[in-house]
Formats: structure tokens, C-alpha cells, sequence
């Protein structure tokens, strides 16, 4: 008589609401990119502006010589601007596999045979990335300002700027959403996350090369509606209350992001099946 | 279409009127067809529309027409709930990257509503049921095909689904590995009450696991019933090798209703309706100037029912 039973017995014990499973998703996807040691160095490299900005502060509120320093709304903006480049590596490093590698392995089939609909397939996938890119960008923005507004030693700088603190969250969420949707869209269409990556740059590059040397041509920057980094930038500057950098309209700006988004919504539709029909 | 008598207990799924279209391609053509309780084998070459059925009843593919019923909810209308109460083993080679056997099955459970410890205990627990203990901490992407066959099965067990879908389940493994597969499926089917639908072009597959089949051809059902009823008494089929014109003979026996499969040693199987027996095949035979040279009573096979049910369409 075997001491342990391992064969097949009947499971009676609780059930989770199926509905969460995206969160299930997200967190096996959140844990499995903190365990490389490769990401968490570009997660630190992505905080050393903070720690200079927080130093910057530091010295500005105690070393009154140094007043000068003290940081404003266009610095503000400024420190958006410079994580801009971490959000584009966090975005190629983390989301250019995130259901590329799925479809390398069929494993799209695997996940929508369980009670899970597609929208919650993407939003689970989507977690993923968004977490890291606001890791990146609102928290140390948000940071910055809880962290200036205690060093001021009264309540005149937070009360003169609390703008900034719906500026840097819908900021932050514009450029979020807008490089995690075109990431997983472009994710969805090939079983490559090498080749996805280098689309993403290709779009991201390409774009902005295409404007600056028609910016060269023409002398004009109302071009600058083709750069989807432009159009980024023009949108930000907007939130933040900042002079606009190029001539083109920001409705222009909204309506190629607002584009650029519907166009990638419509590819995750088609792509993100159980099964590919082709005819 | 050859049908048995319908099963006592209701459908586990039922299909009515169910078509589904691939561009111009027809891949189910208005199947109306019940799967019973217990193991159903689904069969047919390749190409009859097996996979296209379970994709359908996954929600994977929307029929143009028809309804679909599973454990008695509308897959149109209850995708959801039917998926959380189903198992599917899909044939191509699939998983989760970047995961060990364990994680991956503990995660397939927790998807399917497991909390994280249960999904845990539930993932070793079905890992050793088949035959991956030993190996669960390997990374699945360094898995032989038969390995990978083996976690596809845990995958889909992992939730104690309520009806399990087998697509393809022995593809690409060894003759020993596929004995191993094939006597767990006929377990989880005969002794641990799980309902299961086994889809396959290996007729033995499938009357080793299953009690009941349904024969797809060209998108249609050709056959459903119990294997038994199917397979018709014993001693109604015989082997026959004849000399002499034997398209005339052939023809003979198709207008006394003596239906026949040649087999690939040059012998033909007959399968003999009620009333007639092996001295009216002597008969016919000597009618049309025809030699029987042997004849044998034979034990009807799945293979028979297959052939049958093809050769009607």
C-alpha cells in the first residue's frame, strides 16, 4: 500500500473570481522582470536624475546662497523631458516581448482557453509595462514635488504649484499609455521581441529624423506633427503650462496621438486571438 | 450518417446546426452532434474539421450559424464560465516562456482561479500524476516532445476542469511514452470521472481510451455513438480473399447490401447485414463466377466503424 497517493484526486477547495485573473498576469509579469539583474541596473540608472534633482533641492532649501537653484514648473518639465529616454528603453527592454514571446510559444491559445477574454489578456499585459513606466516617470516626478514642498518650511510653494501635480500625473499617463499601447501592438504582430524592439526605435527614430530634416528644409518646425516624440513634447508642454516648442497646433499633436492609438487598439483586436484564421 | 442509440444521460455538449467558414473554406458544415457523458473520442483525417470543432466550443472561432452547449451553458452567451470549467490540451507545442514545469502549471491554475498556494500543491500534485515529478523544476523550454505532450496534460488538469479537451494528445511521441499518455487518459476517464473529448486521427488512440466516437469527414459527422453499438455483433464481419472479376463481384455485394474495405494484404473486409451469413458470401461469389480462396469471421474494429461511416459519406 503506498504511503502517498499521487494519483489524480478531485480538487474541492476554494475558487478565485475568474475575473482577476489579469491581475495574475501582471503580477507573474511585474516578478519575473525584478528578478533580472540586468533591469534592475536600468531602473537605477532610470533614478539617478531624481537623486540629482532631490540633491538639487536639498541644497537650494538649506544653503540660501545656493536659492537659486531651487527648482521651478520648466524644470519640472525639464525633468519629464530627461526621463523620456528611460521610458524609451524601459519600453523596448520590457514590452517588446510581452506577447511577441507568447506567440513565439503558442502560448496565446493557453491563456484564452482559461476564462480570460482578450481585453483582459492585454490589460494584464499592459500592467506590466505601465507599472514600470510610472516607476520611472510620475513617482520620482511626485517625489520631487513632496520632497521640495517639505524642504520650503512653509506651504507657499506647494499652494503656488499644486498645478504641477495633475500636470505630472496626465502627463505622465499621455506618454505611458501612448509608448504602452504602440508597444504592444507592434508586440502582437511578430514573434520576434528582437525585431519588435527595432521596430519601436525604427518608429520612435525614424519620425523624428524624418522632422528634423524637414525642419532643416523648410526652416519651419510646423512639420513637427510627423515626430512622434514631437508630438509628445507639444502635448506636455501644454499640461505643464510651458511655451509650445514647435508651430504645429497641439490639436494636431492630440489627433496623430489620438491616431496612433486607435491604429494600435485595432491591431491588438485582430492580432490578440486564440487561434490565427488565415484565408 | 451511422448513428447508435442516443445515450441515456443528457449531452455533455451538443452542437445543432453548427457551420463555420474559413474565408470560401467550409470547415463544419451544419453539425448537429452530441458527445455524451464520459470519454468521447472525436475522429477523422486530417482535415475533417476536429480541431475547428474544439476551437469553436473554446470560443476561439465564432459559427456562422448554429448553437453550441457546454455542461449545459450557451457558448455564446456563458464563454466565460464554460472556460473556467474546461481543460484543453491543444495539439501544437505550447507553454509560457521563462518558466520551470511547476511555475508554469502553478500559474495556469491560479489563471483559471486557483489561489497561489492551492495552484501550487494542485501544480506537484498533477506534475507527478503524469510522470513529471522528477523533471518540474527544468525550465519547460529544454523539454523533449514528449515531455512538453506530458505538461500540456498537466496544464490542462490543473484546475480539475470538469471536461477536458485532448487535441491530438499522443503527436510526436515515442511508442512507450504514448502507452503512458494513453492509460492516464483512460484513468482520468474511466476512473476519475472526468469527462473528456479526445480528438484523433489514431483510431487504436481512441478505442483504447473512449467508450463513445464521433466520426467527422470533410466537416460533417459521418458516425456518433457508442464504440459497441457502432462496432455491431461479433461474427458480422468477415476477411475475404476471392479470385476472379472482382469489380463485378464488389458490385454484387454493394446491390445485396454487403458493404467492403480492401484492406493493404489484399484482403477484403465484408461486413455482412442481419439475415445473411458467410453461406450467402459463398453464394454470391459462386453467382458471379468467383473464387473464394479464404474467409474468416473477424472481431469488428473501430477501424471497421471508421471505414464504414467514411465510405456512406
Amino acid at each position: 500500500m503506498p504511503i502517498h497517493d499521487q494519483s489524480y484526486r478531485r480538487y474541492g477547495g476554494r475558487r478565485e473570481d475568474v475575473r482577476r485573473a489579469w491581475t495574475v498576469i501582471a503580477q507573474s509579469g511585474i516578478m519575473t522582470l525584478l528578478k533580472r539583474r540586468a533591469f534592475l541596473g536600468l531602473l537605477l540608472v532610470a533614478w539617478l536624475p531624481f537623486i540629482v534633482r532631490a540633491v538639487q533641492i536639498f541644497i537650494a532649501a538649506n544653503f540660501p546662497q545656493a536659492s537659486i537653484l531651487a527648482m521651478r514648473a520648466e524644470q519640472y518639465r525639464a525633468f519629464f523631458d530627461q526621463q523620456g529616454i528611460f521610458v524609451f528603453f524601459v519600453t523596448v527592454y520590457v514590452g517588446a516581448g510581452l506577447i511577441a514571446n507568447d506567440r513565439r510559444a503558442n502560448a496565446l491559445q493557453l491563456y484564452l482557453a482559461r476564462p480570460i477574454t482578450r481585453a483582459e489578456y492585454v490589460a494584464g499585459k499592459m500592467a506590466i509595462l505601465v507599472t514600470f513606466l510610472l516607476a520611472v516617470t510620475l513617482l520620482p516626478g511626485l517625489l520631487l514635488f513632496l520632497l521640495q514642498a517639505a524642504f520650503a518650511g512653509s506651504f507657499a510653494f506647494a499652494r503656488e504649484n499644486i498645478y504641477l501635480v495633475p500636470a505630472m500625473t496626465i502627463f505622465s499617463l499621455v506618454e505611458v499609455f501612448v509608448a504602452a499601447f504602440t508597444m504592444l501592438a507592434l508586440s502582437s504582430m511578430s514573434n520576434s521581441n528582437r525585431f519588435v524592439g527595432i521596430m519601436y526605435t525604427g518608429i520612435v527614430l525614424f519620425t523624428d529624423a524624418m522632422y528634423a530634416a524637414l525642419r532643416g528644409i523648410t526652416g519651419s518646425s510646423a512639420v513637427a506633427w510627423m515626430s512622434f516624440p514631437a508630438n509628445l513634447a507639444q502635448i506636455g508642454d501644454l499640461i505643464f503650462r510651458q511655451p509650445l516648442r514647435h508651430d504645429v497646433p497641439v490639436a494636431v499633436s492630440l489627433i496623430v496621438i489620438a491616431a496612433l492609438l486607435a491604429v494600435s487598439l485595432s491591431v491588438l483586436e485582430r492580432k490578440v486571438r486564440g487561434v490565427e484564421v488565415v484565408t | 450518417m451511422i448513428t447508435a442509440s442516443p445515450p441515456t444521460e443528457g449531452p455533455v455538449i451538443s452542437l445543432d446546426r453548427v457551420s463555420v467558414r474559413y474565408g470560401r473554406q467550409r470547415a463544419l458544415a451544419g453539425v448537429t452532434a452530441g458527445f455524451a457523458p464520459g470519454a468521447v473520442g472525436l475522429l477523422g483525417p486530417n482535415g475533417a474539421g476536429k480541431s475547428t470543432m474544439l476551437k469553436a466550443l473554446l470560443g476561439f472561432i465564432k459559427p456562422e450559424e448554429g448553437t453550441m452547449r457546454v455542461l449545459g451553458l450557451d457558448v455564446a452567451e456563458k464563454p466565460i464560465e464554460i472556460r473556467a470549467r474546461i481543460g484543453y490540451m491543444p495539439e501544437s507545442d505550447s507553454h509560457i516562456p521563462g518558466m520551470n514545469a511547476v511555475s508554469f502549471v502553478a500559474y495556469c491554475g491560479q489563471l483559471s482561479g486557483l489561489p497561489a498556494v492551492e495552484a501550487m500543491q494542485r501544480a506537484h500534485e498533477v506534475l507527478y500524476y503524469v510522470g513529471l515529478g522528477e523533471a518540474r523544476y527544468r525550465n519547460v523550454e529544454t523539454y523533449s516532445t514528449g515531455m512538453k505532450q506530458r505538461l500540456k496534460l498537466a496544464q490542462a488538469l490543473v484546475h480539475d476542469p470538469d471536461l477536458l479537451f485532448l487535441d491530438e494528445p499522443t503527436n510526436g511521441m515515442d511508442p512507450k511514452g504514448r502507452d503512458e499518455i494513453l492509460e492516464l487518459i483512460r484513468d482520468l476517464g474511466h476512473h476519475k470521472r472526468v469527462n473528456l473529448i479526445l480528438s484523433s486521427h489514431l483510431l487504436p488512440d481512441v478505442e483504447y481510451t473512449c467508450d463513445s466516437v464521433i466520426v467527422m469527414d470533410k466537416g460533417a459527422v459521418a458516425a456518433q455513438g457508442p464504440i459497441a453499438e457502432l462496432k455491431g455483433p461479433a461474427g458480422r464481419v468477415f476477411e475475404l480473399r476471392v479470385k476472379g472479376d472482382l469489380p463485378a463481384f464488389l458490385g454484387v455485394l454493394e446491390r445485396r447490401g454487403i458493404q467492403s474495405t480492401a484492406t493493404d494484404e489484399d484482403i477484403l473486409r465484408i461486413f455482412v447485414p442481419d439475415g445473411m451469413d458467410a453461406r450467402d458470401v459463398f453464394a454470391l461469389a459462386r453467382d458471379s463466377a468467383t473464387q473464394v480462396r479464404h474467409l474468416r469471421p473477424s472481431i469488428p474494429s473501430l477501424e471497421d466503424v471508421f471505414a464504414r461511416a467514411l465510405g456512406e459519406q
